[in-house]
């Protein structure tokens, strides 16, 4: 898989790390970040939030059949996840034998997430591991 | 004087018996168990590398110790399976603990003790007030070539330490350290190369025995302290023998060092090994007492130090992950063809 090295360098806070943001005029918080909040429009005060990433699955679905960058981590789990900081955070949920299911605690682990062939470079991502 | 202000340990989850490694090359499990002192070892993920695992013991670090990311002056990762070639470490964890990029940064190699160099050369550096707090990683995903000896100890893992010069902040103070250092031929692995040798007859007695041995005995020199002065004491673990011997061999007794006694259990992880027995140690040490901790990187040297634990610990704690509890919670057993396959061994067309 090509990717320039400019848009990962562009992500690498909210790839690294899960940074969105929060409106402080309401408490809403927001990943991936928003310019303004959905309710409270020009009223708005977004404010930069780091999540600590603790959560619970709350929808999930087993990959079998790869994209060709997954090809050697098939069969993976990927999902939605209800932070216990608010929003609902896309990712993979590393199953470690004793499968996933909804409601399960996750916490988030920092792993590869996928490489450019045999010189290019090493994609790295927060993903979700049993808590 | 430079101490500890906090750390943070990661074992990757996965572990391969003894037993499963020996059914495959049809040797005797017991007499490889009795022999090296070794039960299993961790294994990383496919997704797991250095990298990462410098990463999650950075983060448990900065949550132990109670300061902001943004503080850490240095960061320096020792490493012999750095994922780059070129390319630091250093830099991928400091993003990755959000330290932002007002700090100096490298990554360190010298086999199994790369680590400790980081911790003494942030001794300086803190206690020059050249900065206020550095960061030092030992973290590693060793390989051995399959067949080899070196296959049943050769496993993953690794711990962070910050170091910093302000007394109340301090869980244990550093309180001198010493090297032994010489050319010896016991273990290298050439650029490019996926695994490394090992010298034979040299791993033994000219290498970790020799230097472990004339560093502590340099420390004791030092410091005026005894085997007796200390109420633990750390060495390089290879496997779980290695580390018995050189203990006895110094005057120092089992019950001082069995608590960073951690390579029974999940393998040699080069440079993460005396870094993770000194944490082990720390979650169990209380104020007053005294550690020795001396490591060993083949090619060869050792560097050893007295570290005296401080009142901090105590309020500190809470915020730990206890390695002991860390190592046994989650494990997931895996079997040779698995293991194998996340070690990039066999993979699909
Ligand atoms: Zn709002």
């Amino acid at each position: 898989m090509e990717r320039s090295s400019a848009s990962l360098w562009r992500k690498i806070n909210s790839r690294y790390n899960m940074v969105g943001n929060e409106c402080t005029n309401c408490g809403k918080t927001y990943f991936p970040p928003r310019l303004i909040c959905k309710d409270c429009g020009r009223k708005s005060k977004m404010q930069s939030k780091k999540f600590n990433g603790a959560g619970e699955v709350y929808s999930y679905s087993k990959i079998h059949v790869p994209t060709e960058a997954f090809k050697d981590s098939a069969p993976y789990t990927v999902g939605i996840i209800k932070l216990d900081e608010g929003p609902l955070v896309e990712g993979h949920i590393i199953d470690d034998g004793k499968g996933v299911n909804i409601g399960m605690r996750v916490k988030s682990a920092f792993r590869r997430m996928d490489v450019d062939g045999e010189e290019g470079l090493i994609y790295y991502h927060f993903k979700f591991v049993p808590e | 004087m430079s101490g500890i202000i906090g750390y943070g340990s990661y074992v990757p989850n996965h572990r391969i018996t003894v037993e499963e490694i020996a059914r495959v090359w049809g040797e005797d499990p017991e007499s490889i168990k009795s022999g090296l002192n070794i039960k299993e070892k961790s294994v990383p993920s496919s997704d797991e590398d250095a990298a990462t695992i410098a990463a999650e013991a950075a983060r448990k670090a900065v949550y132990h110790s109670g300061i902001d990311a943004k503080e850490i002056g240095a960061i320096y990762v020792g490493s012999e399976s750095h994922p780059y070639a070129v390319k630091p470490t250093a830099t991928i964890v400091s993003e990755a603990i959000s330290a932002g990029h007002n700090l100096t940064a490298s990554d360190l190699e010298f086999a199994c003790k790369a680590g400790t160099a980081g911790m003494q050369m942030l001794m300086g550096m803190t206690d020059s007030n050249m900065i206020k707090y550095g960061m030092t990683i030992g973290a590693d995903t060793s390989q051995g070539r399959p067949g080899d000896a070196l296959e049943y100890t050769a496993s993953a893992g690794g711990a962070a330490f910050i170091i910093g010069k302000e007394k109340k902040e301090q869980i244990a103070e550093l309180i001198t350290t010493v090297s032994y250092t010489s050319d010896t031929p016991d273990f290298w692995r050439r650029e490019g190369a996926g695994f490394p040798s090992h010298g034979g007859r040299f791993t033994g007695e000219p290498g970790y025995f020799r230097h472990i041995t004339k560093a502590t005995e340099l420390l004791f020199e030092k410091t005026g302290m005894k085997a007796n002065d200390f109420d633990y004491a750390v060495f390089h673990q290879p496997n779980g023998k290695f580390p018995i011997l050189v203990a006895k061999k110094l005057g120092f007794e089992m019950k001082q060092i069995e608590h960073g006694l951690i390579t029974p259990v999940i393998g040699n992880t080069y440079s993460g090994a005396s870094l993770i027995g000194l944490a082990a140690t720390l979650d169990h040490a209380k104020p007053g007492e005294k550690i020795l901790v001396t490591s060993f990187g083949s090619g060869a040297g050792s560097d050893s130090f007295a570290i005296e634990v401080r009142e901090a610990i105590e309020e500190k704690r809470k915020r730990s992950e206890k390695v002991h509890e860390m190592i046994s919670k989650n494990k997931v057993y895996i079997d040779y063809s698995n293991y194998l396959k996340s070690r990039g061994s066999i993979k699909k067309k």
